[in-house]
């Protein structure tokens, strides 16, 4: 593991992040559109229907009250007692998106793009998805609105998540594998930007991170950002103040972006995102984008990417496969370089003992990728003191993942 | 080597109209890819469009991305792109236009790049994820050095784009002539003859059409849709993957240009 630094000072002053994105759909250099002509009016239409809806007072009241009775919001923010007792340094609270319908933080996205289609009257909805969670929270919302569904995943993760896929199917919604490339959610997302190409007219595509070309990444971003305005609110609801650290595990980024954005400007407020080491950094086998990748563009923007010597994307490792990704969203990017957020990574090992960790000391089975920043705590929580409090995003639930672990761990 | 316009302006000044079959380069093999070169410029090309094989290739159909995977699983790099093209341009009359994704060129730097690609002999650069927002930083050190960026027109286009697109656009405008990615298709929308006709208005540019053509008659039909070029890609990758490729691309880039010849 990385070493943290003790006291961190950020490096900036809020006013300096200004609008983000800018006019263009940039963080910084990072963004853009990089994408086929074909799709150029497609984003613009997104981009001018999604500000428009999210200042409508119609729109926003319905997608509150779906938020309330169909997902279960406000998701809580619990006190994990025994997991802070283990470390007897800062109080560490889990904000619960894996109580939320379908298990994890992925359809606070799912179900704002939803009604937006319907809006925009696209009756068919096509999505990528790596460990499933955002497969299954887009088939969940349009068999909720009746609209059509079809979702792409790599044949390797098809596997690993077979769980998942049943659960998509059962709702109704189409599952096309993908076998080209690495068989994951990289080339899932490809697949997903062909059909948008060839059916964008009738189409919308509901991507599932804060990655993508402009406005995905707003777009994602703004609709998850629920979760960090909730912790907020309970922060000061608890102990009347801020958190002092905010974590999250980092693949595209959506939840940890949910989590920071409310927090961005508050400069006391330290936030670090945790990814992927897979079988280590100094091994090929890895995803940790923002730690050892170089800027590059992938699926229609500029970002950190991981990448060989000719600019060819590489395969990403991780054991989770919602991690497993060798891009990850510009605003990261941009967050990084800034020094205002910090990047850390974690192996599959350190991922799947964190996982355990959390079973048998607050009976909460988080997902693989959920237990990526639980593990980082390891070499957090040594350098904290009991007056802080760090709110981890407890991303989703890991009954997805039991298939992968029964065959890594014995019990 | 001739630029891409002035090839346009020699076809135009006779009358004719070009054929501009695509291949990817090291599919099969690069030894291949020299020896297609040659065979389809004597039979009928008039500008040839070399694919760079990449990883994440989003504007290809099934067929051109089958064929930048097997080139990339047998090694082939850029580098080896450029020393084909340098050794076999020289024994061309057909401009080379590079198409290339986007982040081998960031990769690479993109004055390094289009110096390199230039130095090797390439004239024309068509980068498919590179829209015209993004295409700036591309298109002054591309004039500088020599190198035409073709700029794309899609039937999703709105029209309000299409002046800034063809202004912008260098050598001439690639229609993209349906909604999707690369691929054969039975075939040719109508509204492409009324995008080149309202495109006519605003360009006086080139206008070539590619996306889906494979057969002589649909190249024959965009023609005499009044386009100034037709560009088929998957039908020779597919046709030059297979055992007997090279005749069989022979075959069908010299029925192409009779059809495109037909048309008065």
């Amino acid at each position: 593991m990385t070493i943290t630094p003790l006291a961190p000072t950020p490096k900036i002053k809020p006013d300096i992040l200004g609008s983000r994105p800018d006019r263009l759909g940039r963080f910084g250099k990072f963004g853009g559109k990089y994408v086929p002509e074909t799709l150029m009016s497609a984003l613009s239409d997104l981009e001018t229907e999604a500000k428009y809806y999210q200042q409508d007072p119609t729109f926003l009241k319905e997608l509150d009250g779906y938020l309330t009775d169909y997902v279960g919001r406000p998701s809580p923010l619990y006190l994990a007692e025994r997991l802070t007792a283990h470390y007897g340094t800062a109080q560490i609270y889990l904000k619960r998106e894996d109580l939320n319908h379908t298990g994890a933080h992925k359809i606070n996205n799912a179900l704002a793009q939803a009604l937006l289609a319907v809006r925009m009257g696209k009756k068919r909805i096509i999505a990528e998805t790596g460990a499933g969670q955002h497969g299954v929270a887009t088939a969940t919302v349009c068999a909720r609105f009746g609209l059509e569904c079809v979702i792409y995943m790599g044949v390797h993760d098809m596997e690993r998540q077979s769980l998942n896929v049943f659960r998509m199917k059962l709702m109704g919604a189409e599952v096309r594998p993908v076998a080209s490339g690495t068989g994951t959610l990289k080339d899932a997302t490809s697949e997903a930007i062909r059909d948008w190409v060839t059916n964008v007219e009738t189409t919308h595509y509901i991507l599932g991170s804060v990655a993508g070309p402009h406005p995905y990444p707003m777009l994602v971003r703004d609709f998850h950002a629920v979760i960090g305005r909730e912790t907020r609110q309970q922060c000061l609801d608890k102990w009347q103040g801020l958190p002092d650290i905010l974590i999250a595990c980092v693949g595209g980024g959506s939840n940890a972006m949910g989590l920071f954005h409310e927090f961005v400007d508050e400069p006391a407020v330290r936030l670090i995102g945790v990814e992927a080491a897979g079988q280590g950094v100094d091994t090929d086998k890895h995803a940790a984008t923002l730690t050892q990748g170089r800027v590059g563009v992938l699926h229609g923007a500029m970002s950190y990417l991981l990448q060989d010597q000719d600019g060819q994307v590489q395969e990403a490792h991780s054991i989770s496969a919602g991690l497993d990704y060798p891009g990850v969203g510009p605003e990261h990017s941009y967050l990084k370089d800034l020094g205002r957020a910090e990047y850390y990574s974690v192996t599959d090992q350190e991922a799947l003992d964190a996982f355990q960790r959390l079973s048998q000391l607050e009976g909460i089975i988080p997902a693989l990728e959920t237990a990526h920043a639980i593990a980082y705590l390891e070499t957090l929580m040594p350098q904290l003191n009991p007056n802080q409090k760090i709110v981890l995003n407890c991303s989703g639930r890991g009954d997805k993942d039991v298939q992968t672990v029964i065959s890594a761990i014995d019990l | 080597m001739i630029s891409v316009s002035a090839k346009f302006e020699q076809l135009r000044s006779h009358g004719k109209a070009a054929l501009i079959p695509f291949i990817t380069a090291g599919d099969p093999d690069l030894a291949t890819t020299t020896e297609a070169l040659k065979i389809l410029d004597r039979s009928g090309a008039d500008l040839i469009e070399l694919g760079v094989p990449y990883s994440d290739p989003l504007a290809d159909g099934p067929v051109i991305q089958a064929a930048a995977t097997r080139a990339l699983a047998k090694g082939v790099t850029l580098d080896q792109v450029l020393d084909l093209v340098k050794n076999v341009a020289p024994e061309l009359r057909s401009p080379i236009i590079l198409f290339c994704y986007y982040n081998p060129i960031l990769n690479l730097g993109i004055e390094n790049f289009l110096q390199k690609i230039y130095n090797a002999g390439a004239r024309g650069l068509v980068v498919p994820d590179l829209p015209l927002e993004e295409s700036h930083v591309l298109l002054e050190p591309a004039a500088k050095i020599g190198i035409e960026v073709i700029l794309l027109v899609a039937p999703t286009t709105p029209e309000a784009r299409f002046e800034a697109i063809a202004s912008q656009s260098q050598g001439f405008v690639y229609l993209v002539s349906s909604t999707g990615v690369t691929g054969v298709r039975s075939q040719v929308s109508k509204k492409v003859q009324s995008i080149i006709e309202r495109l006519r208005t605003v360009t006086d540019k080139p206008i070539a059409v590619g996306f889906g053509i494979s057969q002589p008659d649909q190249a024959k039909q965009v023609i005499e849709w009044n386009a100034d070029g037709a560009i088929v890609g998957s039908a020779m990758v597919r046709l030059l993957a297979e055992e007997g490729g090279l005749k069989a691309i022979e075959e069908l880039c010299v029925n192409l240009k009779r059809a495109i010849a037909s048309v008065i």
